[in-house]
């Protein structure tokens, strides 16, 4: 990390508001996907829960135990994604990863919606995993509802 | 006891001695691992500079000065721990591996289908796996001992558990690295003993915090890592009763641990050099040795006064602070150098990075006692951990620092 980052550039009210109120946060009861996954480091861990229907994410919930970025991220991913066809979320993926990144294109990038608030996070590397769990879970998601192997 | 001159004695430590994100570090993850100071560099440096070779094998000027000094290290933990018989301490990469010794090793020739181990809800996972390893391998049972809400141990249940006659070894924390509960190994030890099993303890936390004399804390194997003491890392020692080694097998095979090598069998070489296969960790042991040379300078029990005294100021300050939950026991004196606690809703990851932005250097998470978060229906905490090098001012900044965290979240 570089001297001196103000701290109000990674806690941004609107993460904060994600963390309290999580959205899409519950269980999905008639589900197509689920997944676990988990920060080994730090013990995050984020359960995702995806509708598949003809390859559109219809509907999704996640739940998780972690930290204000890993969760926030969560949250705001799945506002982001829902009723999105699932290469379009995925491809939305590779953009966040790339804000975290330092990617200055991808931090102005009106399509990421409220994960822009993460961009700081890209200026604190250790914290850079927890912000992209939710992806991670899509991702695992992703693989297993094309059927390979986890 | 003379308090500790600490403004000297940081003069020792380079580390301690730089900025981190534009603030003077404040290193407060001394449970982790500590500092380390000139003297123990030094040696460490010295020792490669002038005396580096393989030990016990060459016939040489060099390896003869290496095995004295690797030797000589040996006799100097024996020192520490307070015994006549440096055979009996055997050289290990740290706590962790002499816990694995003595669990494949001792446990391997020893338990099976109906015995029992005994051990806590508190320990580390390196005092918790190497067990449900051999316990899986020789069909033994674990048994485990509660936590109270203060963070300490439930002495009646051992007398309950240990009535039952099926314990053969209790693995204990000499003290809690999550709550710095100081575990009163003394009475374990009797306990135990009466019951006809043994004691192993697990110095990691309990070495670097005040004077250990195994016959005294009743140990039959006492396991620390040098890391925690001013020492440097990939190195520690595990300590048995010398009867009890003489009847283990080799936990490892290799070159040095052997006497005659046959087709089919070999014969071990004697104590302590059954268990220290390969070339060993020479610059580790010299290096280990003036940490203990350091601490036994500074005065041990001088050291557990200033941690607790700087955990009392702790917790002082802590209290008052809203949303704040601490764990472990209120009696500082209960305890060593370990404040662990959660603030609000803030989740400890966020706590320790808005800390680190003012240079303070904190843990956070489940300290490796999964247990033992999961006993207090926590999935992690933010610790604070002290050292002989911290001063009032530290615990001054850290306070502030969470205020910081209680704006942030508020």
């Amino acid at each position: 990390m570089t001297t001196d980052v103000p701290l109000t550039s990674l806690y941004q009210d609107l993460i904060l508001d994600h963390y309290r109120k999580p959205r899409n946060r519950g269980t999905l009861p008639d589900a197509t996907v689920e997944v676990h996954v988990r920060n080994p480091t730090c013990g995050d861990e984020i359960r995702l829960q995806l509708l598949l229907e003809d390859g559109v994410i219809a509907d999704l919930r996640f739940e998780g135990e972690g930290c204000s970025i890993s969760q926030a991220s969560a949250s705001m991913m799945t506002s982001l994604i829902r009723g999105k066809p699932l290469p379009d979320a995925l491809a939305l993926g590779s953009r966040f990863t790339e804000m975290m990144h330092a990617d200055a294109d991808a931090a102005t990038d009106g399509s990421l919606r409220d994960l822009r608030a993460l961009a700081g996070v890209a200026r604190f590397p250790v914290r850079v995993r927890c912000a992209l769990l939710g992806f991670d879970a899509l991702r695992e998601a992703a693989r297993q509802s094309a059927g390979e192997a986890p | 006891m003379a308090p500790l001159d600490v403004d000297r004695l940081r003069g020792d430590f380079p580390a301690l001695h730089q900025d981190v994100n534009g603030h003077p570090l404040v290193y407060l993850d001394n449970a982790a691992t500590s500092q380390k100071p000139v003297q123990v560099l030094d040696a460490v440096r010295r020792y490669y500079e002038a005396d580096n070779a393989n030990v016990h094998r060459g016939i040489h000027e060099l390896s003869r000065r290496a095995t004295e000094a690797y030797e000589g290290a040996r006799n100097r933990v024996a020192g520490f721990l307070g015994t006549d018989d440096p055979a009996e301490v055997i050289w290990t990469r740290g706590t962790t591996e002499g816990i694995n010794l003595v669990a494949a090793s001792w446990g391997g020739e020893n338990l099976g289908p109906g015995d029992e181990i005994l051990l806590s809800e508190m320990e580390h996972h390196s005092n918790l796996v190497p067990w449900q390893l051999v316990a899986r391998r020789t069909g033994a049972t674990l048994r485990y001992l509660d936590v109270s809400d203060e963070g300490t141990l439930n002495l009646d249940q051992m007398d309950e558990i240990l009535s039952g006659g099926r314990v053969r070894l209790a693995a204990l924390t000499h003290i809690s690295n999550a709550l710095g509960t100081i575990n009163p190994i003394r009475e374990i030890a009797d306990r135990v003993h009466a019951a006809g099993a043994l004691l192993l303890v697990d110095g990691a936390q309990g070495a670097a915090h005040g004077p250990v004399d195994v016959a005294a804390l009743g140990a039959d194997f006492y396991a620390f890592s040098g890391h925690k003491l001013c020492g440097p890392t990939g190195i520690g020692a595990l300590w048995g009763r010398r009867e009890l080694l003489e009847a283990m097998p080799p936990y490892m095979g290799g070159g040095e641990m052997i006497s005659i090598v046959e087709r089919d069998m070999s014969t071990w070489a004697p104590l302590p050099h059954t268990f220290e296969a390969g070339t060993p960790n020479i610059s580790g042991a010299v290096g280990l040795a003036a940490a203990l040379d350091y601490l036994e300078g500074v005065g041990p029990a001088a050291i557990l006064a200033h941690e607790q005294a700087l955990v009392a100021y702790a917790l002082e300050q802590l209290r008052p602070m809203p949303g704040i939950r601490l764990f472990g026991p209120e009696d500082p004196g209960a305890r060593a150098g370990v404040v662990s606690f959660l603030l609000g809703d803030a989740h400890p990851h966020d706590i320790s990075t808005i800390l680190d932005s003012s240079g303070v250097a904190i843990r956070a998470g489940h300290h490796c006692t999964q247990l033992l978060m999961r006993r207090y229906g926590v999935a992690a905490t933010a610790r604070a951990s002290f050292y002989l090098y911290n001063t009032r001012d530290e615990v001054d900044r850290l306070v502030t620092s969470l205020e910081t965290v209680r704006t942030i979240f508020a």
